[in-house]
């Protein structure tokens, strides 16, 4: 049929559609087709439509109404939404910086030659083996009012008199919930720089000592430059992990006590599903879009600076 | 500059022996290269000398001082590395310096030293760059100016023109050596190549299997060969072996291979008449001549400079290096003869010289 339409109107030369099919990208953007085609119907569709409804007073069962930015407007003056973004910068600094930190110390010691070295990489990595949920409800159990091991154990040495309430206090929660985060997330840190650290050459190593490097100074000088890379982007990795987390709190406090540990993704997901304001919940993850973008945006440009691992001949 | 003296090193790694008691002098100024088949132990000794490797036994001591508990930084020696070990995050003048700001010297202090490094080494217009920016033959430049900017005791070499190819490799020798001349720093250099070991040393060492074979000047090596590993390590193309008995011959005697070729021997040790013994005779000590021994042509490689013949005889592969252009065709028969003075005389058990 196509061939019958080209040559149809192949009167006075080459039809656009023929010119268009020998062009030497069309076979590209075949294959390019079915990759896009499900980035935008997975991601950017959902994404689009989520800011969208934001716009709008929709509710479970009743298309909404664009309303302009009334759902921000309502929000700026809900507490409950400034409490959760508080928490949520809060946990994602504090488990991000925390996470670095032992990730980084575990990484560097695993890079030592120990005995039983594959053992403790694999051990290392069991916590982010186990699916989150499960080891969400182990803690839940661990923290729980009346049959925390810690408690028990506390109780048993005489250290305390009284049962710990662990998750039913703000702060208590927040710091266990923080504790739980960072427990799974170490691993991913860990495992990652380890690589990292295993594509320095020892001999850059020998020659620091020979040019007079203490072990502090390899670090500073050596170890830690040449990990800047592997360093933000498991960082950057890290953070939009931790600041979009919502399994961990769903399992273990669904943002209670009193809305204290809502996370910007679970208060948004409690007020467009349970409670059915799409509109209402979709604003709420819209509003984590900037602080996502500002992460990214300072890793990218953190590595945009290291000019020695670029590449060109010449400058 | 100091000396640096080697007295009965060992090295093993739990229990495999790798270094079974090694024994150098290096005079204040020297060059001495290590040189030896992969796996010998020179790297190792080179990395004892440095610090970056225990001593199992034995002592080192650099300039008089016992330094087998001494750390790296405090032996006051440079190292280049065969990969370079170019800091990559660093330029070129960072690289060189950096020795320097560990050790807190003044800025301005580290900038003169720098540039007159520099300057030695023609990387002025350099000093800006990251070493991925550099060729293979500047970064070999930069490593040697890293080390030549603390002004140490002793430069140690490991392998450094492995990673380069054959026409930079000659050049960067030629570099070094004149280095050296001018610097006159004691130096330790590692190669597996004889003729870097050749062309630049002082005092060649020779290990084989974690011994030390020989030690001496390159011509010593190459004319009196202890035995026949040195003797058929150092020169290239490599000494040709032939097995075969001695004959006496009034003032000299007679070679016979056990094939069948004959070559005069000067001087035959005492009593050797009719013993087995291994002939050493080099590719370029062989001259073909009318009145020599027999043997057959198998392939005929012309360099231009000279040609060099693989001949046959019996089982025996005889390579000779002519320097006139003889173009004999495969499978013919020429024949060889050698100057009697120059043939070397194994023991074929021991593989040591026979003296004569």
């Amino acid at each position: 049929m196509t061939d019958a339409t080209a040559i149809a109107t192949t009167a006075g030369g080459r039809t656009t559609w023929e010119r268009l099919r020998s062009h030497r990208d069309w076979l590209g953007f075949w294959f390019m087709a079915p990759a896009a085609a499900i980035l935008i119907l997975f991601l950017a569709y959902p994404l689009g439509l989520g800011v969208w409804l934001s716009f709008t007073d929709a509710k479970i069962g009743r298309p909404g109404h664009f309303i302009g930015l009334d759902n921000y407007d309502w929000l700026s003056d809900d507490s409950v939404f400034w409490g959760s973004v508080f928490f949520t910068c809060f946990y994602t600094l504090v488990a991000s910086s925390i996470k670095f930190a032992i990730g980084l110390y575990l990484a560097l010691l695993l890079n030592k030659n120990l005995p039983f070295k594959a053992l403790l990489r694999s051990i290392v990595l069991i916590p982010f083996v186990v699916p989150t949920v499960l080891s969400a409800i182990a803690f839940w159990w661990i923290f729980d009012s009346q049959f925390s091991i810690i408690s028990w154990s506390l109780v048993k040495l005489g250290l305390i008199d009284r049962y710990i309430d662990f998750l039913g206090n703000p702060w208590n929660a927040r710091w266990c919930l923080i504790f739980a985060n960072i427990w799974r997330g170490v691993p991913f840190v860990a495992i990652t720089l380890l690589a990292g650290l295993q594509t320095v050459s020892p001999s850059l190593y020998e020659a620091a000592t020979i040019d007079g490097a203490s072990r502090w100074q390899n670090f500073r000088h050596i170890t830690y430059p040449l990990l800047t890379p592997i360093i933000a982007v498991v960082m950057t990795f890290s953070v939009l992990f931790t600041f979009t987390d919502f399994q961990l709190i769903w399992a273990m406090t669904r943002g209670g006590p009193v809305n204290a540990t809502h996370l910007m993704a679970t208060l948004s997901f409690q007020r467009a599903i349970l409670g059915g304001s799409l509109g209402e919940g979709a604003a709420i993850s819209t509003a984590m879009i900037p602080f996502l973008l500002a992460a990214i945006m300072v890793s990218w440009f953190g590595l945009q600076k290291r000019k020695w691992q670029q590449g060109g001949d010449n400058d | 500059m100091a000396s640096v003296e080697i007295r009965d090193v060992r090295k093993a790694y739990g229990a495999t022996a790798v270094i079974h008691g090694v024994n150098v002098d290096i005079a204040d100024g020297e060059f001495v290269v290590l040189v030896g088949p992969s796996g010998c132990g020179k790297s190792t000794l080179l990395r004892m000398i440095a610090g970056l490797e225990n001593i199992t036994g034995g002592e080192i001591r650099i300039g008089g001082r016992v330094v087998n508990n001494v750390p790296p930084k405090e032996r006051d020696i440079a190292m280049v590395f065969q990969n370079y070990a170019l800091y990559p995050h660093m330029t070129v003048y960072d690289n060189m310096g950096f020795s320097l700001r560990l050790r807190k010297a003044d800025k301005s202090e580290i900038e003169k030293r720098v540039s007159q490094a520099a300057e030695i080494l023609g990387l002025k217009a350099l000093l800006d760059r990251y070493p991925r920016q550099l060729s293979g033959g500047q970064r070999q430049r930069v490593a040697m100016g890293r080390a030549i900017v603390r002004d140490p005791q002793v430069f140690l070499f490991d392998e450094p023109l492995s990673n380069l190819d054959a026409k930079l490799r000659v050049a960067m020798r030629t570099e070094i050596k004149e280095l050296h001349q001018r610097l006159k720093t004691t130096t330790v250099y590692v190669t597996h190549d004889q003729i870097e070991a050749m062309t630049m040393a002082d005092k060649i060492v020779v290990m084989h299997d974690g011994i030390v074979e020989q030690i001496g000047a390159p011509l010593d090596l190459y004319d009196r060969p202890g035995n026949m590993f040195v003797a058929g390590f150092i020169g290239s193309p490599a000494m040709n072996f032939i097995k075969g008995k001695l004959a006496s011959n009034g003032s000299g005697a007679i070679f016979k291979s056990d094939a069948g070729l004959s070559l005069p021997v000067a001087r035959a040790p005492a009593a050797s008449d009719g013993k087995p013994v291994v002939l050493g005779v080099r590719p370029e000590h062989l001259v073909a001549s009318g009145e020599g021994a027999a043997v057959d042509v198998v392939v005929v490689e012309p360099m231009g400079s000279e040609t060099q013949v693989v001949a046959r005889s019996g089982a025996q592969d005889i390579i000779c290096l002519f320097r006139d252009r003889v173009m004999p065709n495969p499978g013919e028969a020429i024949r060889i003869a050698c100057d009697p003075k120059l043939v070397h005389l194994f023991d074929p058990e021991s593989g040591k010289t026979l003296a004569a």
